[in-house]
């Protein structure tokens, strides 16, 4: 695929081309504004850009969607950060009174990055992903998105390619964007599970009862774990990966790992010996108060998602925009369409030059298009105009714009039935 | 609130109804006057009671029986008010005035907030644990928090879950008590710690643990009320009696915080291997270490071990060479060092964004927030290491078993990473013989002097720990020097 044809010097030519035939302004803006019904909401949400040569602006605000596009048209940000809605409009946030400029609202945000994961991987490290580490992806996204949507309550999530190694989830239900620090830090908390550094060793202990939530995400690892982590990661082949393993399994329960290192030299298959790994645990948990659930601890140790919380806490922390570019890979940061996730693949999403050049390439039926183009006379807009506004469908990026869309459609039932309420109180006819 | 130097005027009956409860939300600010030197002895004590209320939080499991009973001792010399009982009167009036008298010096910065509001939640917590479940269903009533009970066959269905929620609740819970739907913000701690069934954004709570309900409203009214004491306090600094009475109270809980640096420039740079090895406490030797080998550090690393080498006197300009040449050895090269990682080194200087000239973290600090996860180097080695790790790291920086053995049993008590820096150079023979030492080719005592500067370590923690009114004992010597 073309794709792989991405040079990073090459951006300052494509970025141009980027922002002004293809960048989704009209959905963007559609999103930030939340349906008008908070006064200023867009006028008063912090942008940051990274310029060439690493410059990094802060405290971008615009007014409306023009301004927008015609700024971002100009400047062609390398990087595009979102950032909170504050209290008044961050480009004057030096003339307000010192201490009044506050961040008053922001999406809830998670951020899970590969590298997090770099412990429990055997195929990549650093920044490096492939199809195989990327099931971690996967997993985290399933669990996630079941939680916030099922035991918080909320509904309107996008989850976005970070366009290198790992994926963003913004939470923009109203409740969401309300909440305090401390809220945020506690829905982190709730959801992490993986705790220590370099240091420590077992990062995961259950203890009875075990909490519903962690039984739900249980439920996600474990239909993963056989091809993730038994085949493709071989967990469980080389002798450093089964020692790395069975350092897992608690040091009162000695014997068990004596006997279970016994076993392997009978057992190569992977997948038998973790039946015996498994087997030892259900012995244990007939008997033992403690340590019980080490084959658990041991999945979710290999697999469960890694978030950082210090990204979720902060009201004004800057998170990368969706649609940015990744200068590195050139990737798109598009939105991921949760009900092809499994068939979801990193290397398929389209990169800046890919899609620059798919702009020239004139696709199939295009001739059709053109044609009642023409033909329609009444038409107000024009010719060049309504070719801009199609480009980005010429490409790649079409699809994830019209996820992005349906997203958009979803959420906007709920600003409606907001606005209505608020006429009404206001008796407006 | 009205002062007076002399008269204490009292109305014995109007007393008896205001605190004829145990336990209080101090809606209601005290109408009475009271006496100056009153005012001082009320705070100051009470600022003991909360510091007491903030070792035994770090030291013991809240609620425990330790924690109880050492609270219980505490409240009890001070005079303050813990059981329920005829004669508590005129200590409910001290604890309901000295809580004031606090607010006035504890409302000025977000620092202080957070402290105050940490531990009078504690001591709330405290207190009301000792309330009959009668008084407790009182405070709900009086707090207008008027949450839903579910339904007999709402609770039937979601019996397993609730049951697997929480190591309270029984089967015999749910049949016996009512639950109530609780929307999550209003309880955070129970979700936080994930001790509770959580479903569509309501966390399902028994009777039983509406405390955490209260817990969480007295912390957002407190929370309110400072903001808004705050904004009167030009009014009351005018008194000339009462302000250098609340800036004592408010510098007396940080302690010495190091963000006057006294040394800079004192301390160059191809010192700190050596110093790290015998002068830095265990954190910083191992993130130092991180850095040396991996050539780099994560953003918690870089703020816990950054702040740490400006307290010891590091100037802005040597942290800069310092990082940067480090950095260079690993995969930054110089030009993304200036434009990424130079910024935030001079942030932590106070020469960027809003100025504010951080301060090197105390243990306390260090201990309690951020917990290092995959990748990280920061953090308490005595508090989020494996016990197994850290021996072998106590061993390879040559403490002794017996010392080693020490560590593990014991719970490490309040302290500053800039303050063991201190002492240790104090014992090293250092302060103004430092650059002299350093320079002297290295001598075998040297060896032994890091291992037994370790095992001071060791042996600091372990002593440390079973003397946890030596904090107070810092407060009373900090006023007497006033």
């Amino acid at each position: 695929m073309p794709s792989s044809d991405y040079d990073p010097a090459s951006l300052p030519d494509l970025l141009p081309l980027y922002y002004r035939r293809l960048f989704p302004f009209s959905q963007y803006y559609r999103w930030l504004n939340y349906g008008g019904v908070q006064k200023n909401y867009f006028q008063n949400r912090e942008f940051s850009f990274t310029l060439k040569d690493d410059i990094y602006v802060r405290y971008q605000s615009f007014t409306t969607q023009n301004e927008l596009e015609k700024e971002m048209q100009k400047m062609n940000p390398y990087k595009i950060d979102i950032g909170a809605i504050y209290s008044h409009r961050p480009n004057q946030h030096n003339t307000v009174k010192s201490g009044t400029f506050q961040a008053l609202e922001k999406e809830l945000v998670f951020d899970i990055d590969m590298t997090d994961y770099d412990d429990v991987r055997s195929c990549c490290s650093a920044a490096d992903i492939c199809c195989k580490c990327w099931t971690l992806m996967t997993i985290a996204i399933r669990i996630l998105d079941r939680a916030l949507r099922e035991d918080f309550g909320f509904q309107h999530l996008l989850w976005v390619y970070s366009g290198r190694r790992g994926v963003h989830c913004w939470v923009c239900d109203e409740a969401a964007r309300k909440l305090s620090v401390a809220a945020r830090s506690a829905v982190a908390e709730y959801l992490s599970l993986i705790k220590g550094g370099e240091e420590t060793v077992k990062k995961v202990v259950l203890t009875d009862p075990i909490h519903p939530f962690i039984r739900e995400s249980l439920a996600v690892v474990e239909r993963y774990f056989p091809r993730y982590a038994l085949q493709e990661q071989d967990i469980l082949g080389r002798k450093e990966s089964v020692d790395k393993v069975l350092s897992l399994v608690p040091e009162d329960i000695l014997f068990t790992v004596k006997e279970l290192q016994q076993d392997f030299q009978n057992e190569k298959k992977p997948e038998s010996r973790w039946k015996l790994v498994r087997d030892q645990a259900t012995k244990k948990q007939a008997t033992a108060k403690k340590g019980q659930y080490f084959e658990k601890e041991i999945m979710l140790q290999y697999c469960y998602p890694r978030l950082d919380v210090n990204v979720s806490k902060g009201v004004n922390h800057l998170l990368k925009s969706p649609f940015s570019v990744h200068p590195k890979t050139g990737r798109i940061s598009v939105p991921i369409n949760l009900k092809e996730l499994d068939v979801f693949d990193p290397f398929a999403v389209p990169t800046i030059s890919l899609i620059c050049e798919e702009l020239d390439r004139p696709r199939a039926g295009e001739d059709e298009e053109k044609s009642e183009e023409s033909k329609d006379k009444e038409n107000e807009k024009d010719a060049a105009e309504r070719r801009k506004i199609r480009d980005y469908k010429r490409t790649t990026l079409a699809k994830y714009v019209k996820y992005f869309d349906q997203f958009l459609d979803a959420m906007a039932r709920s600003w409606k039935g907001e606005l209505l309420r608020k006429s009404d109180l206001q008796k407006e006819f | 609130m009205q002062f007076m130097s002399r008269q204490k005027k009292l109305l014995p009956n109007s007393h008896t109804e205001l605190y004829g409860q145990c336990l209080q939300f101090y809606g209601q600010p005290p109408l009475e006057n009271i006496a100056l030197s009153e005012f001082e002895t009320f705070a100051v004590e009470r600022l003991k009671l909360l510091k007491t209320v903030e070792n035994l939080g770090v030291s013991y499991v809240k609620l425990s029986e330790q924690y109880t009973k050492k609270l219980d001792q505490e409240s009890k010399n001070l005079n303050f008010p813990y059981r329920s009982g005829p004669s508590e009167i005129e200590k409910r009036r001290k604890d309901h005035i000295s809580h004031f008298i606090l607010r006035l010096a504890y409302c000025q910065t977000e620092d202080l907030r957070r402290w105050f509001i940490q531990q009078e939640v504690d001591l709330f917590r405290y207190r009301f644990s000792y309330l009959s479940s009668k008084q407790k269903l009182e405070f709900l009533h009086k707090n207008n928090l008027q949450y839903d009970a579910i339904s007999v066959e709402e609770k039937k269905a979601l019996q397993d879950k609730l049951v697997n929620s929480s190591y309270a609740v029984s089967g015999i819970t749910v049949e016996d008590q009512d639950f109530y739907k609780v929307p999550f913000q209003d309880a955070l701690d129970l979700v936080r710690t994930r001790k509770v069934y959580l479903k569509a954004g309501y966390v399902y709570i028994p009777h039983q643990d509406i405390v955490t309900i209260i817990l969480n409203d007295f912390r957002t009214r407190l929370s309110k009320a400072l903001a808004l004491t705050a904004r009167s306090l030009p009014a009351v600094h005018s008194d000339e009696r009462l302000q250098p009475l609340l800036n004592h109270l408010s510098h007396a809980y940080v302690g010495q915080d190091y963000s006057i640096q006294k040394n800079v420039g004192k301390i160059s740079l191809e010192q700190i291997d050596s110093l790290s090895g015998k002068s830095f406490p265990l954190c910083m030797r191992q993130l130092h270490q991180a850095l040396r080998e991996n050539h780099h550090l994560r953003h918690g690393g870089r703020m816990q071990y950054g702040l740490f080498l400006k307290g010891i006197g590091l100037s802005l300009e040597q942290a800069l060479q310092f990082w940067r040449s480090e950095f260079i050895r690993g995969k930054v090269d110089a030009d993304k060092f200036d434009k990424a990682y130079a910024y935030s080194i001079r942030h932590m200087f106070g020469k960027e964004g809003k100025r504010t000239d951080y301060t090197p973290y105390s243990c306390m600090k260090v201990i309690l927030s951020n917990p290092p996860s995959q990748g990280d180097h920061h953090g308490c080695p005595f508090r989020h290491s494996d016990p197994e790790l850290l021996k072998q790291k106590l061993q390879f920086y040559k403490v002794s078993p017996s010392g080693i053995s020490q560590v593990g049993d014991i719970t490490f008590s309040l302290n500053h990473p800039n303050q063991y820096f201190v002492e240790s150079q104090k014992v090293l023979g250092g302060g103004k013989d430092i650059k002299r030492e350093m320079d002297t080719p290295q001598r075998s005592q040297e060896n032994s002097g890091r291992g037994s500067a370790a095992a001071r370590e060791a042996a600091a923690a372990a002593n440390a720990s079973q003397h946890l009114a030596e904090m107070t004992e810092e407060l009373d010597s900090f006023f007497q020097d006033a």
